[in-house]
């Protein structure tokens, strides 16, 4: 009968080498992904990696160019850190829109992004943010922006031994502010129809100086549409911006058809939520930080 | 023994029990998790068994090869269909309607077919649940695969796949020369419908259609079984009545029903489900294999694709009435799927469909049909809601139309009491009037709406059901009462039962305790279903515990040395009113702690078929709000009004009606089955069958009317199903005040709200 060997390391070193050793292993920061997948027996690793007891590894920390998140926070934790949730709300909100206050408690967004599902509720808030990752694998450590993490259903560009240690998100820009909304049919404990992420920066005058804007579940990946965000810049975000902000988000958009929403659904919500979206975000970076 | 005469009326007056809200007996088990579910049981040197399902749809079973999966060290039983007995047909009435026995057995494990995706195979026995896992996949199962069919129309259409060769619809004269997927087709009615129809002033002439759904219970199915070399057997099991348990098993398993104690646990929700076996019948046979006792329990998955979802429907309305607003004409058809068997909610479904109504000519049509699903089952109401859904649309509609408030409507031609229902009997002392005009007047009908806001209002009904209950109450020899009962306890009951026996010996609720004994323990009782538990099972007490109430009188008179009709049951003591110890008084304590030396042990058993069950009435408004951007639509107001007859404990009558309203709610909103091109269900699990959570929700607001049902003796009508009837159209009906479209498919997800919102796409 197959088994799993369960490692619990105290150094990203020796995570590496656990990993690097069986390329079936898989790490675990919450678990809410991987051990449900090992009891549908979609999985079966031949180590799981536990991250927790490695340092830095859980909670947040600011360093010199904003905030350090560690592999292992779980994202309800996030919202203990006052400065963050005032940084960036929108991420912080996306991630506690995961599963249910017990997942949440466990649930860590570094496990979302290489869960690699193009509904995953933290991703498109992580990317509108400008969000990297710093990968620690066999050659050491690199930093990766978190869109680059994701490359299909399921699958990310790591490569054998390597693991998501932190995630870091810059400080907050003067004059910005981001969202996260999702369309779900149920107001709780489901998944991402569709999901849109925006961060932006307004001026002194309300002028949209830079705007990122990043949808889930309308293709493979989560998605950073340039255009998007290209068609506020400039703009007062009056309703022209607005339109052609939201067409240019639905024509990033390449859903598919299936159980929880159709093509022209989902394409349409992609529009509706990205300008709702960015109305919160504007409303957030008017506001005093 | 049958109730006494005395027994059968309703004897208004001042109650010190019924009607109060004291804590359930079982209560506080369960909130500290203690209570002992299903999964929760074991038994010493127990095997874990794992069953392998069908992955097709329909197909034949050319061979079994499960040698592999014997040599696998700890694997200590294995069984197919074959080991189940070859059994003639039988239907049986147990559960909530009627079953064949091949068809129950078939169900537990395939015999020659696979008739759904999930459908049992092969199922085995082994020292870990790893090594059970293990062994299935060493099992080789060849199929020749079959056409399927999934949808009602499709199924009846000309060529399609029949099920079984030996199912002639029933109910239609003479036999039919072909066997077919209709398996049953039921009509009631009467009345020129055409006629009156052609002369209606207005008239509505429409399709509703809704998806199957599932009863949603968190408990999965689960058993351990025991079954010895002497033939006696155990069976620890939760379900809605482990009397059907044992009678199905053993006639499955073509054995005595007194060699199987079933034992029931706690029942993590039910909702018609659990009155049938899946796993029974089988963990026996494994158990008999091997030697040992045998445990079974499904996945959430394997409860899914395996267990009986409620019909979908496809139903046909046509309704008229003439300009005054009088319904002149309704004629209602409808085809249920039956799933991968004889399934029991088109009777139901007919004569839940437009009896609420006086309507003088009527014709309703009901039909069976299989179709490669899991096979239907009893879901809260079994049969009711689709086809109330159909009507009370129509009924909003033809308000439209007419140009008449929907709930005045309802009103003009509500049924009362002496008015025929859809068979032509009269209808009993109802409450539906008494519910309507309760809408009308509550604060709710007439509260101002927001923008994007609608409201709906929907009535329905129940017939309820009576039935055989066996209650036994004892007096302990400290004078505290045991009431021991055979229906499980799903909605309160064991609280229930304490206080009717309360109020009838006039002792304080906590000294009467109230338990579910097994089936060697107490005499056969019917499921807990029907909404029959606390009108039957009620009574039963009732009798019980006045028989215990003379039995104590008449010990004490003997102490005292007078005759019976000299002392009198008054505030749980017995009083002496003649001679010289007129005035004394004696407990239940003082009597039974000197029973033993006084005629011995008190105790009285009531076993009785009740009769005298009345239907119950309900009339929901629900307020929406529908994004117009979206298509998400929010609940933002509900309120649920029902004929209880009386409340006995008003909180769990209070807690079905919300229950069933949320029910009601998602299977409107949200709650589908969703199948792929294969065949294959693509959506078995909470996540994406998406029942409501509470944030879904509003707080529902309730109103119990109370119109006593004068054949009970404190009153009761059932009151756990109706509150699921009225909550489709309700909430279809708040839909349509709030888009001003009509939506007549369920479920109303964001996305179909949203196409009809905006046709361009």
């Amino acid at each position: 009968m197959p088994s799993t060997a369960f490692h619990a390391p105290d150094t990203v070193e020796d995570a590496v080498a656990l990993l690097s050793a069986d390329p079936t292993a898989r790490p675990l920061g919450g678990g809410t992904d991987l051990i449900v997948q090992m009891r549908s027996g979609r999985l079966s690793p031949g180590a799981v990696v536990d991250l927790k007891r490695i340092e830095g590894m859980s909670g947040v920390r600011r360093d010199d160019e904003g905030f350090v998140i560690g592999a292992a926070t779980p994202c309800t934790a996030l919202k203990a850190d006052a400065a963050l949730v005032a940084a960036w709300p929108g991420v912080v909100e996306a991630a506690n829109l995961i599963g249910s206050v017990q997942v949440r408690n466990r649930a860590t967004m570094a496990g979302n992004l290489c869960n690699a599902s193009p509904a995953a509720d933290s991703v498109p808030a992580l990317v509108a943010a400008g969000a990297v990752c710093v990968v620690a694998g066999p050659s050491g450590l690199r930093e990766v922006p978190v869109e680059a993490v994701p490359v299909a259903p399921g699958k990310t560009s790591l490569a054998s031994g390597e693991f998501v240690a932190e995630i870091r998100l810059p400080a907050k820009p003067a004059g910005g502010g981001d969202a996260y909304l999702r369309s779900t049919p149920r107001t709780e404990m489901d998944i991402a129809v569709v999901g849109a992420g925006v961060s932006l920066v307004l001026d002194g005058e309300g002028t949209c100086t830079s705007a990122r804007i990043a949808l889930g579940a309308v293709g493979p990946t989560v998605v950073l549409v340039e255009e998007a965000g290209a068609a506020l810049v400039g703009t007062k975000l009056d309703d022209d911006a607005l339109a052609a902000m939201s067409k240019a988000v639905q024509a990033a958009s390449n859903p598919i058809d299936d159980k929880r929403g159709t093509v022209s659904y989902r394409k349409a919500m992609a529009g509706v939520l990205a300008r709702r979206a960015v109305l919160i975000a504007a409303s957030r970076a008017g506001a005093k930080a | 023994m049958n109730a006494p005469e005395t027994m059968k009326q309703f004897r208004p007056k001042g109650f010190r029990h019924v009607g109060t809200r004291p804590v359930r007996p079982d209560g506080v088990d369960k909130v500290t998790g203690k209570a002992l579910y299903s999964p929760d049981f074991k038994a010493p040197g127990m095997l874990w068994g794992a069953i392998l399902r069908s992955p097709h749809p329909h197909a034949r079973i050319i061979s079994i090869d499960t040698k592999k999966a014997e040599a696998l060290v700890g694997v200590k039983a294995v069984a197919t269909g074959r080991d189940l007995p070859t059994l003639e047909s039988l239907v049986m009435h147990v559960g909530e309607g009627a079953s064949d026995i091949v068809d129950v057995s078939h169900n537990c494990l395939a015999l020659d077919k696979v008739l759904y995706e999930g459908h049992a195979v092969v199922a085995v026995a082994a020292t870990s649940p790893e090594i059970a896992r293990e062994a299935l996949g060493l099992i080789t199962v060849e199929y020749e695969e079959l056409p399927f069919v999934l949808g009602v129309e499709e199924a009846l259409a000309e060529g399609a796949p029949v099920l079984h060769d030996n199912v002639f619809t029933k109910g239609v004269e003479p036999k039919p020369e072909k066997p077919s997927n209709a398996a049953m087709r039921v009509e009631m009615g009467g009345g020129d419908v055409e006629g009156a129809l052609a002369s209606a002033a207005a008239t509505v002439t429409e399709r509703y259609t809704l998806e199957p759904v599932h009863q949603g219970y968190i408990e999965p199915h689960a058993c351990v079984a025991s079954w010895n070399g002497d033939g006696q057997a155990q069976i620890w099991t939760s379900s809605q009545g482990h009397f059907a348990v044992r009678s199905l098993t053993a006639s499955v398993l073509a054995m005595p029903q007194s060699d199987i104690r079933v034992t029931p646990l706690e029942i993590g929700g039910g909702f018609g489900g659990k009155t049938t076996i899946y796993l029974e019948p089988v963990a026996m046979v494994l158990s008999r294999k091997s030697g040992r006792p045998v445990r079974l329990a499904m996945t959430r998955e394997e409860v899914f694709r395996a267990t009986g979802p409620a019909p979908g429907a496809v139903i046909d309305v046509r309704i008229g009435a003439d300009a005054e607003g009088t319904l002149v004409a309704a004629e209602v058809e409808f085809l249920y799927h039956s799933g991968a068997y004889t399934a029991n909610d088109a009777g139901a479904g007919v004569s839940s469909a437009i009896g609420h109504y006086r309507i003088a000519n009527t014709r309703v049509v009901g039909t069976e049909v299989l179709c490669n699903r899991p096979a239907a089952k009893a879901y809260r109401a079994p049969g009711a809601p689709q086809v109330n859904f159909a009507v009370e649309s129509a009924i909003d509609e033809l308000a439209g139309k007419l140009g008449i408030d929907p709930l005045e409507l309802r009103l003009k031609n509500a049924a009362a009491e002496g008015d025929p229902q859809t068979s032509g009997l009269p209808w009993g002392r109802i409450g539906w009037v008494e519910c309507l005009e309760a809408a009308r007047a509550h604060p709710h009908w007439s509260a101002p709406l927001g923008p994007n806001q609608g409201r709906g209002i929907a009535g329905g009904y129940w017939g309820n059901y009576g039935g055989p209950s066996t209650v036994n109450v004892s007096v302990a020899e400290d004078g505290t009462i045991t009431v021991a009962t055979g229906s499980p306890d799903i909605g309160g009951s064991r609280a229930s039962m304490a206080i009717m026996a309360a109020e009838v010996l006039d002792v304080p609720y906590e000294q009467v305790r109230s338990v579910v004994a097994d089936t060697a323990s107490i005499g056969v009782s019917m499921v807990t279903g029907g909404s029959r538990t606390t009108f039957a099972t009620g009574m039963a007490t009732v009798q019980a515990a006045e028989d215990v109430k003379s039995i104590l009188c008449q010990r004490a008179a003997r102490m005292w040395g007078v005759s019976d009709d000299q002392v009198e049951w008054r505030s749980g003591a017995v009083v002496c009113l003649e001679g010289e110890k007129q005035g004394q008084s004696m407990t239940a304590a003082a009597i039974a702690g000197r029973s033993f030396h006084s005629g011995g042990p008190i105790a009285a058993v009531a076993a009785l078929s009740a009769k005298g069950w009345l239907p119950g009435f309900g009339v929901h408004i629900c307020d929406t709000e529908v994004d117009p951007e979206t298509g998400h639509v929010k609940i933002v107001r509900y309120t649920a009004i029902q004929d209880v007859g009386t409340a006995i404990h008003p909180d769990y009558v209070e807690g079905q009606m919300q229950g069933g309203a949320a029910q009601g709610i998602g299977w409107a909103l949200n709650e589908a089955y969703i199948y792929g091109k294969n065949g294959k269900l693509d959506n078995a699990g909470f996540l994406d069958y998406r029942m409501p959570v509470a944030s879904d929700l509003p707080m529902i607001d309730t109103v119990m009317v109370e119109v006593p049902n004068p054949a009970h003796p404190y009153g009761v009508k059932g009151v756990g199903e109706v509150p699921i009837v009225p909550p489709l159209a309700a909430v279809a009906n708040a839909i349509h005040g709030a888009i001003g479209q009509r939506l007549r498919d369920l479920p109303m997800v964001p996305d179909r709200v949203y196409a009809a919102l905006h046709p361009e796409g």
